[in-house]
């Protein structure tokens, strides 16, 4: 029996639906899932028919930010989640802008925010479908934290939520976990250029990965890569602040990060700091290959 | 470590400062310091196993000390200009009622490398006190006091001052007391640090 869902697009790039349509394995998701509407995928019902009927559905999935003054076929965004989440097992926030408002919450709407956080704070509305709401967070989301919580959806696996509702399974780790460069970071070497293997980016470029809650070093992005695999700081993309200043550019007070580590107290963080940055390996001063 | 042992061990570290201050840590052997507390060498050995580590242990007794107190100011909820003057004082505190300490770190620490490039490599043996130091400056960056600078640009001229000024005072150059040059030199430090 397939499940069904409903794919509404709020304020949004359609970046969720982007990075959604790469997941390798969408063939064995359909058999599994079916859309009664989404914007890019052939669906059972259009958009009118969404709005102004009550299709039964088992899943909401909600893309992009979401305020009051935004419609979608002249009916408000809200009122179209208010009128689905009663009928559905599950909602689901896809993307950080539906999480926590993202970069959308800059736009011209009034009060734009997440379903149910403005960036951290909580906020008061929508309390009775709290129980039922999963957040994955990220700018985009990656489709296969996306595709495996509608499976455990599916298979009524009772989640564990973080406190912005995140699963667990997925955001309780950080980009950290699993970065190749590790090993440049405990030893501060920050020697980075953008594309190349060597160096940490957290010392001075901006590389969010330490306190950033994701699994992109852990589930791979295509399969095979992940931005600091590739050369690339983590931008922070699924964390509620996001999208910070300056991303290629650690803030830095006196020559120390802004940011530390998650659960790293700053005189530890010195302590160890001022031990490591004693050490002087020849081998992470060099390039791994070509030298 | 007992606590008996711990206090002969700061013994030992307070009378070998005295002694590397006064007769200089090449004059100072481990039978003098052994004299000066009444002890037999072979006991001093089982405290400390040669000069060079006895050396090293008292950077960082030194380290600890200032740190300890640094750590007493960064807690306080109080202007960093006020922070400023207050290092500046309890620097200048240790100067006089420790002479030796601040002594031994421009004398001996600073000058005496080769003792200490072994396991005192970088500031780890000073990691009390420079940690204390970079959380002053990151503070005063944080709450938009001071100016954000690499660290080493401000460390050397907040600490390159004030042992500067010891050192003056060590060799009888300066006309006054330190403590008389407290406001002229917080005037100073904070306004070469600030964001102004």
């Amino acid at each position: 029996m397939k499940m069904r869902v409903l794919w509404l697009s709020a304020i949004a790039c359609n970046g969720n639906t982007h990075s959604f349509l790469n997941y390798p394995y969408i063939e064995q998701f359909l058999n599994d899932f079916e859309f009664i509407y989404h914007q890019v995928i052939d669906s059972a019902y259009s958009l009118e028919d969404i709005v102004l009927n009550q299709i039964p559905c088992d899943i909401l999935l909600i893309e992009g930010a979401i305020s009051r003054e935004f419609q979608r076929a002249d009916v408000s965004v809200i009122e179209i989640i208010e009128s689905y989440s009663k009928i559905v097992q599950k909602i689901v926030t896809v993307g950080t802008c539906a999480t926590f408002g993202g970069i959308f919450r800059e736009s011209d709407y009034e009060n734009t925010s997440g379903l149910h956080f403005n960036q951290e704070k909580s906020l008061g509305n929508f309390q009775d479908i709290l129980d039922k709401t999963v957040s994955l967070s990220g700018c985009p989301v990656h489709p296969e934290v996306l595709v495996n919580t509608l499976y455990a959806i599916k298979k009524s696996v009772n989640l564990k939520l973080d406190n912005f509702l995140r699963p667990k399974e997925f955001y309780a780790y950080t980009v950290h976990n699993g970065c190749t460069r590790n090993e440049y970071f405990e030893y501060k070497v920050d020697n980075h250029k953008f594309g190349e293997l060597e160096g940490c980016m957290y010392y001075d470029h901006g590389c969010q990965a330490p306190y950033t809650h994701a699994s992109c070093n852990k589930i791979l992005w295509n399969e095979v890569n992940s931005k600091t695999r590739a050369g690339l700081p983590c931008m922070g993309c699924t964390e509620p602040k996001f999208p910070k200043q300056n991303l290629f550019e650690t803030k830095k007070n006196m020559g120390i990060p802004e940011y530390l580590p998650v659960g790293v107290g700053k005189r530890t963080y010195l302590t160890l700091a001022g031990i490591t940055k004693a050490f002087n390996i020849q081998r992470l001063q060099k390039k791994l290959f070509d030298d | 470590m007992s606590d008996k042992k711990q206090i002969k061990k700061e013994q030992i570290i307070q009378s070998a400062l005295e002694l590397f201050a006064s007769k200089g840590f090449y004059n100072t052997t481990i039978p003098d310091i052994a004299t000066s507390l009444k002890m037999s060498v072979g006991n001093m050995y089982n405290y400390f196993k040669s000069k060079d580590i006895l050396a090293k242990e008292i950077i960082k007794h030194i380290s600890i000390y200032l740190g300890k107190q640094l750590r007493e100011i960064n807690e306080q909820d109080i202007s960093t200009k006020e922070k400023t003057r207050k290092i500046i004082e309890v620097y200048f505190k240790t100067a006089s009622l420790k002479p030796e300490m601040i002594d031994y770190f421009l004398r001996i620490y600073l000058s005496t490398r080769e003792v200490f490039k072994d396991g005192c490599e970088g500031m780890i043996c000073i990691n009390e006190f420079v940690t204390e130091i970079m959380i002053y400056f990151e503070e005063g960056v944080k709450c938009g006091d001071l100016r954000e600078q690499d660290f080493f640009s401000a460390f050397g001229l907040f600490m390159g001052y004030l042992g500067g000024m010891v050192f003056l005072k060590g060799e009888n150059i300066l006309p006054k007391d330190l403590d008389d040059y407290i406001d002229d030199i917080t005037f100073n430090i904070y306004k070469a640090l600030s964001v102004e």
